[in-house]
């Protein structure tokens, strides 16, 4: 089944306000291995020039993934959720996340293909803070396997 | 030593990184980003979507194969640009050893401006697991 092409461009606006807390961000850290103090010890961070701890670089996905269940799961886009597979990620700051931010994430389908039975949707999380300030932006490809495809 | 302007220059090899992916890890990757999906720890449901075993999440490797940059310019808020593609997923044994990952980077670019480009390969048990994984790290003055 292939996506419609008419969603390219359709915009989910922010849901709930994501308050980024230090143990969050010392969680995601210690998740992924980063071992920087400025992740963990708030003098650490301020050292370096930061308010506050800072979230390691894909802390990021915390946000647009949560965001992006309004395109994974909008039922007149009909992505079907049990083929769906990550093909790629990228991340384009403004400045780290920090603790103590509160963000907003409005996500943004960029582009719908179709390959090799595939469809590849690629969306877009604008992410930036409940006052206005942008502070990243997310790109996610999502892959949903074609159904007459066997498993990778 | 962090690395500078004055000491980073197009070529310039950062120092490799290597870390096993055990189960451990993923069911606490799972609950600090909140990436439930069942085929990151249940080996039934992996096996019956058709995948050799658990995979870890595209986007743990990705998060620890990051280190290789944060680490070298020790600064985890200085990176500006980060992606990659997932071409293999890495497969993660029920052991004690789990899923070795080697990484490298390599800085390809450094712009007049203090802006260095890392080209970055990781691989699992011989096979590529991110594919045009590249950062870019704005580097002390």
């Amino acid at each position: 089944m292939s996506l419609n092409p008419e969603f390219v461009g359709r915009v989910y606006p922010p849901a709930a306000i994501y308050v980024v807390g230090r143990e969050k961000i010392r969680e995601f850290a210690a998740a992924v291995g980063e071992a920087n103090p400025a992740c963990t010890d708030v003098a650490a961070a301020r050292a370096l020039g930061y308010p506050d701890l800072v979230a390691p670089p894909t802390f990021g996905i915390v946000l647009s993934m949560r965001a992006s269940r309004a395109v994974i799961f909008d039922p007149d886009l009909g992505l079907d959720y049990t083929r769906v597979v990550h093909g790629e990620q990228r991340f384009s700051f403004i400045r780290p996340i920090v603790a103590g931010d509160e963000l907003l994430v409005a996500t943004t389908i960029e582009s719908i293909r179709s390959m090799a039975g595939n469809d590849m949707i690629m969306t877009r999380g604008d992410v930036g803070t409940a006052s206005g300030e942008a502070v990243l932006t997310t790109y996610s490809l999502l892959v949903a396997r074609g159904p007459d495809e066997d498993a990778p | 030593m962090r690395p500078s302007r004055s000491t980073v220059s197009a070529g310039l090899e950062l120092p490799a990184l290597s870390f096993a992916i055990t189960r451990a890890d993923l069911i606490r990757y799972a609950g600090a980003s909140g990436d439930f999906n069942v085929i990151h720890w249940n080996e039934r449901i992996a096996v019956s979507v058709g995948l050799p075993d658990v995979i870890a999440h595209g986007m743990l490797t990705m998060g620890m194969a990051a280190r290789v940059v944060t680490d070298w310019i020790g600064d985890p808020g200085a990176v500006v640009e980060y992606g990659v593609r997932f071409t293999r997923p890495v497969v993660v044994p029920d052991d004690d050893e789990g899923a070795r990952v080697d990484v490298t980077g390599k800085v390809t670019a450094v712009s007049d401006d203090g802006v260095a480009t890392v080209a970055i390969t990781a691989s699992s048990g011989g096979v590529t697991v991110l594919g045009r994984a590249q950062a870019v790290v704005r580097l002390p003055a």
